[in-house]
């Protein structure tokens, strides 16, 4: 995955600068202030403040442990916060199960994708939700709303929509994943480790089609431990170290070297954390 | 990089033969579905046709039908349990303990037939119920539970009938279900139902799908599938409306056994249930995967029970056809090696013991082959000693061939 030929590969068309011209000027869609989790005694998220703006690849970044996964399943409604702020298209909203957060337009599409292999595209993108008329499932109805959204996503790479997806390839699958997020006109899109188990050409495809749902319009959370898939795709990337946020920073404004000193030691020349490494005692626990 | 994508979805109606082709893909990739019980079937049928010619005599054949309903009837309600991937070894027993629920309040209790009929199948009901909140809401595994429920419900079945004795059963409407036959004309209209109604739903969904612009099956697929089932169901319709007394002039016997529109009847409905409602949906999710099913939503405990009730209910329906074709109920109805054919006909017919895979037509193709099996070697003569080798390997044959499948399929990444 560690292949330097890949920087120049995923975005052939796209400039990155995409929506970083005027972003600071509009409200992020997705907002959390002072987040803090606890779980018992151990306090894995301190003051955490974390944003996402529709329109934009946000890359949330974090070495193991961090407390990417727990932040992400704060804002899925998997965890309840323990203190903070969840703000929503600017209102303060309380998100305290998968559902809420389904409501409000969020989905996450986990690392494991949980499709299900016995059944084909389209039943696996409507699983949970099929369209009915009366009794009988709508199959009609579901193929071609499933066929709408992959060809907005311009997603060529499948036969037959109709085919299992035990017989797809990993790029397949993640990108059958991600349609089925953001098939119920979802706002914000938060993938967990899209390209971990991919090879170079299926990463590729998976992170154009990552920026292709940015210039749709949703905002989309990019968690990833590959410094080339984060710097190729997103316009923000967030830094996690030991359950605080180091920086979130504009990716044009910072380089590759800069963004793993804030991964490995929360800080970076005047960016990251201020007191020493930004490891208190309890911060120490909390790795 | 974007040069080098796949081709194009395909968006026109696959062709005959584009179908075909598909479809030879498939068997070659471990997909066999249905191959291996008509295979069995057209195999079995010629060797004992050649070694015993009352084998293809209409009174044989009629027999077949009656023979195999009770154990076709369990193995529908297997093949649910078998594709949330769980195993329910009590079926055979629990159709004893429905049947002998049927046989006391009919006979001992002189209740009339629709009320005992009622209180076998509330019996399945509530068998179904305890099992399946057993095992998806206490964690047991169901191969204990029911290995468990086999034992338990064996000597229910001893107690209901009192130690040991058998209870008769006389009522007309019960006995009809495994000993009467439909009259030949309301046998060729059923027949001619059945046939309009499946061409009729077949052409109006390609129909539909065209006018929404998506790929349909074309006419000669149709016609193909149509004609078959013509083809197969008037012979049988033929042969049984034959006379097959061997004295017709003192009693007629002739005509489609009352039990076979019954299974039809039963068949079109648990299809329907799997292939067209969000249950069966729920169904092929949990034994695909049952961690993307409760994410997705499902109340996967939900799924899980309904599917135990559902094999317990179908098997109180095999017990009250059991009941019926031995016009009585005693402690070994239901028992002996009813449960491993239920289960090998689900299994030959193509439902995986893995789950997430089957069809309740695998459960008819499987019961046919159990059926034939179980009548030629009567036919030949064979000790029950015989009988039990057969039935376990054939058992082990079938699971054999499901394992084998499954893992070519997933060499060749069907699944």
């Amino acid at each position: 995955m560690s292949s330097t030929s890949k920087e120049s590969s995923p975005r052939p068309t796209e400039p990155r600068s995409a929506g970083a011209g005027e972003p600071d000027a509009t409200q992020p869609i997705l907002e959390l202030r002072g987040i803090n989790k606890s779980f018992g005694p151990v306090q894995v998220l301190h003051d955490v403040a974390f944003s996402a703006r529709a329109g934009e690849v946000t890359a949330l970044v974090g070495d193991n442990g961090a407390g990417k996964s727990t932040l992400v399943k704060c804002i899925g409604g998997i965890y309840t916060i323990d203190r903070g702020d969840y703000l929503f298209e600017g209102k303060p909203v309380h998100v305290s199960s998968p559902r809420d957060a389904s409501a409000l337009g969020i989905e996450i599409v986990y690392q494991d994708l949980a499709l299900c292999d016995n059944l084909d595209i389209v039943q696996n993108m409507f699983l949970g939700r099929e369209r009915k008329s009366g009794l009988v499932l709508d199959e009609d109805t579901m193929e071609r709303m499933a066929a709408k959204t992959l060809e907005g996503l311009s997603v060529r790479t499948v036969k037959s929509i109709r085919q299992q997806v035990s017989s797809l390839s990993g790029g397949q699958r993640q990108t059958v994943a991600i349609a089925k997020a953001v098939l119920w006109n979802s706002k914000v899109v938060i993938l967990d480790e899209p390209t971990a188990a991919l090879g170079v050409a299926q990463t590729a495809q998976v992170l154009e089609l990552v920026r292709r749902l940015a210039d749709n319009g949703l905002a989309v959370v990019l968690i990833s431990h590959n410094m080339n898939d984060v710097f190729a795709v997103s316009d923000r990337i967030a830094a996690l170290y030991l359950g605080r946020m180091a920086a979130q920073v504009k990716a044009s404004d910072v380089t590759h070297a800069q963004v793993v000193e804030l991964i490995t030691s929360g800080r970076s020349g005047d960016l990251g954390l201020t007191n020493g490494n930004g490891v208190t005692t309890e911060g120490k626990e909390a790795s | 990089m974007s040069t080098t994508m796949a081709p194009e979805r395909t968006t026109q109606s696959p062709t005959l033969g584009s179908g075909m082709r598909r479809y030879l893909e498939r068997v070659r990739g471990g997909d066999m579905g249905a191959l291996p019980a008509v295979f069995g079937l057209v195999v079995l049928c010629v060797v004992f046709a050649s070694l015993r010619p009352a084998f293809l005599t209409p009174i044989n054949f009629a027999n077949l039908f009656t023979q195999g309903a009770q154990i076709t009837v369990i193995a529908m309600g297997l093949v649910f349990v078998l594709l949330i991937g769980e195993i329910d070894l009590s079926a055979g027993f629990a159709s004893g303990v429905c049947a002998a629920v049927l046989a006391v309040t009919l006979t001992n209790q002189g209740l009339p037939w629709y009320v005992a009929t009622v209180a076998a199948i509330i019996t399945g009901v509530v068998i179904g119920t305890v099992l399946g909140t057993l095992v998806a809401k206490v964690g047991i595994p169901s191969f204990v539970v029911t290995l468990a429920a086999f034992l338990a419900f064996q000597g229910v079945v001893l107690l209901l009938v009192s130690g040991g004795t058998n209870i008769s059963i006389r009522d007309e409407v019960i006995l009809a279900i495994a000993n009467r036959n439909l009259p030949p004309a309301l046998s060729w209209a059923l027949f001619a139902l059945g046939v309009a109604g499946y061409a009729g739903l077949q052409l109006l969904r390609a129909y539909r799908r065209r006018q929404h612009g998506l790929p349909a099956d074309p006419l000669s697929v149709i016609a193909l599938r149509v004609g078959a089932l013509v083809v197969i169901a008037g012979l049988a319709v033929y042969i049984l409306n034959l006379e097959r007394s061997r004295n017709a002039l003192i009693v007629s016997l002739k005509g489609v056994p009352v039990v076979v529109p019954l299974i039809v009847l039963l068949l079109i409905l648990w299809t329907f249930v799997l292939r067209h409602t969000a249950f069966g949906r729920h169904i092929y999710a949990v034994g695909g995967n049952a961690e993307a099913a409760r994410r997705a939503g499902i109340n996967v405990d939900r799924i899980k029970i309904s599917a135990f009730v559902i094999c317990s209910t179908m098997a109180a329906i095999g017990g009250i056809i059991a009941a019926s074709r031995g016009a009585s109920v005693d402690p070994n109805t239901g028992g002996s090696n009813v449960l491993l054919w239920a289960v090998g006909a689900a299994v030959i017919g193509g439902t995986s013991l893995f789950g997430g895979k089957g069809r309740v037509m695998d459960a008819v193709l499987g019961g046919a082959v159990i059926a034939v099996i179980d009548n030629g070697m009567g036919l030949m003569g064979y000790s029950s000693g015989v009988k039990y080798i057969v039935t376990g390997a054939v058992l082990l044959l079938a699971a054999g061939v499901d394992a084998i499948s499954r893992k070519r399929a997933a060499a060749s990444g069907l699944r």
